[in-house]
């Protein structure tokens, strides 16, 4: 007769990991440092898009133009983007190891994560840094730049 | 290496029901009450939060396409109904900021676990005047221009 092995309720799936560096306890250790410094990026954000003179109504091309011609906000919003972009990613990771249950679905899921998280940040980058305030168009849209630029 | 039990089942460390009268699981602060409720707030939350995120990437990229394709799709977000849906994103970015620095101070602070649930509470308070001090001016903003 074959005797079955119960194994304790908390043995980890794989097997535990001695070395090398311990991503679960930086990742663990990135989610609190990110969040308090996204608390502080993200109630500015609101505040100055949100709360400031008309709030959301004020909010156009010319807007943002403004802002990123600021090298501030361009930092200000590049940081917002990483920092926010890998501490829900990484939330959404910890989310996926919870409920889903094949390793098919995990790898899916993840990788889905993954590639969503790569592809934002590569996107808003580049437009950060390569927005132009004051680009090329037709003079019935002048009127939709920001007040600063040269008339056409 | 997995350790293995065979044979002798692992003791439990929660009191054995007939040895206590307390309807509450001991020795964890994430079963039952704030400390649960707590949690699957901040996980809702986070998960509404992310997607938003990935659609607002997207919506502000358009800035780079012109200005004419941004402006249309801004718009969107001015209308009232969009406007009743940053009073929700705002309030779950809130909550999720509040009940963060809370759960850094379960982890960080001595007495972290023994006032989380105080803690709570002070979260739910602060989240009632940062949404007092936002969603009356607002609306003002979205029904009034």
């Amino acid at each position: 007769m074959t005797s079955t092995t119960i194994e304790s309720p908390r043995t980890p799936a794989g097997s535990a990991k001695t070395r090398g560096i311990n991503w679960e306890k930086w990742g663990w250790v990135y989610m609190r440092v990110s969040g308090v410094v996204l608390l502080v990026l993200i109630f500015g954000h609101l505040f100055v898009n949100l709360m400031v003179g008309e709030g959301v109504k004020a909010i156009d091309f010319a807007f943002v133009g403004g802002k990123w011609s600021d090298p501030f906000w361009m930092v200000w919003d590049t940081l917002m983007l990483w920092l926010a972009m890998i501490h829900g990613g990484n939330g959404m990771r910890t989310i996926v190891n919870d409920y889903a249950r094949t390793p098919v679905l995990r790898k899916v899921l993840k990788g889905a994560i993954l590639a969503s998280v790569v592809v934002l940040i590569a996107l808003g980058t580049l437009v950060v840094f390569t927005f132009d305030p004051c680009p090329p168009v037709t003079a019935d849209q002048a009127h939709l730049l920001p007040s600063f630029c040269p008339a056409p | 290496m997995s350790v293995k039990t065979v044979g002798t089942p692992e003791q439990s460390r929660e009191p054995d029901l007939s040895t206590t009268t307390s309807r509450r699981p001991a020795g964890t602060l994430y079963r039952g009450r704030e400390g649960m409720w707590s949690w699957v707030l901040h996980r809702i939350t986070g998960v509404a939060i992310f997607f938003f995120l990935l659609v607002h990437v997207l919506d502000t990229a358009l800035v780079r396409v012109s200005p004419e394709a941004y402006n249309a799709v801004i718009g969107t977000y001015q209308t009232p109904i969009m406007g009743l849906g940053e009073v929700a994103l705002v309030g779950a970015i809130v909550f999720h900021a509040f009940n963060g620095i809370r759960i850094i101070l379960i982890d960080f602070w001595s007495k972290g676990t023994v006032y989380q649930r105080v803690m709570f509470y002070v979260v739910i308070g602060l989240w009632a005047i940062t949404m007092i001090g936002f969603v009356p001016r607002h609306l003002i903003n979205v029904f009034s221009h």
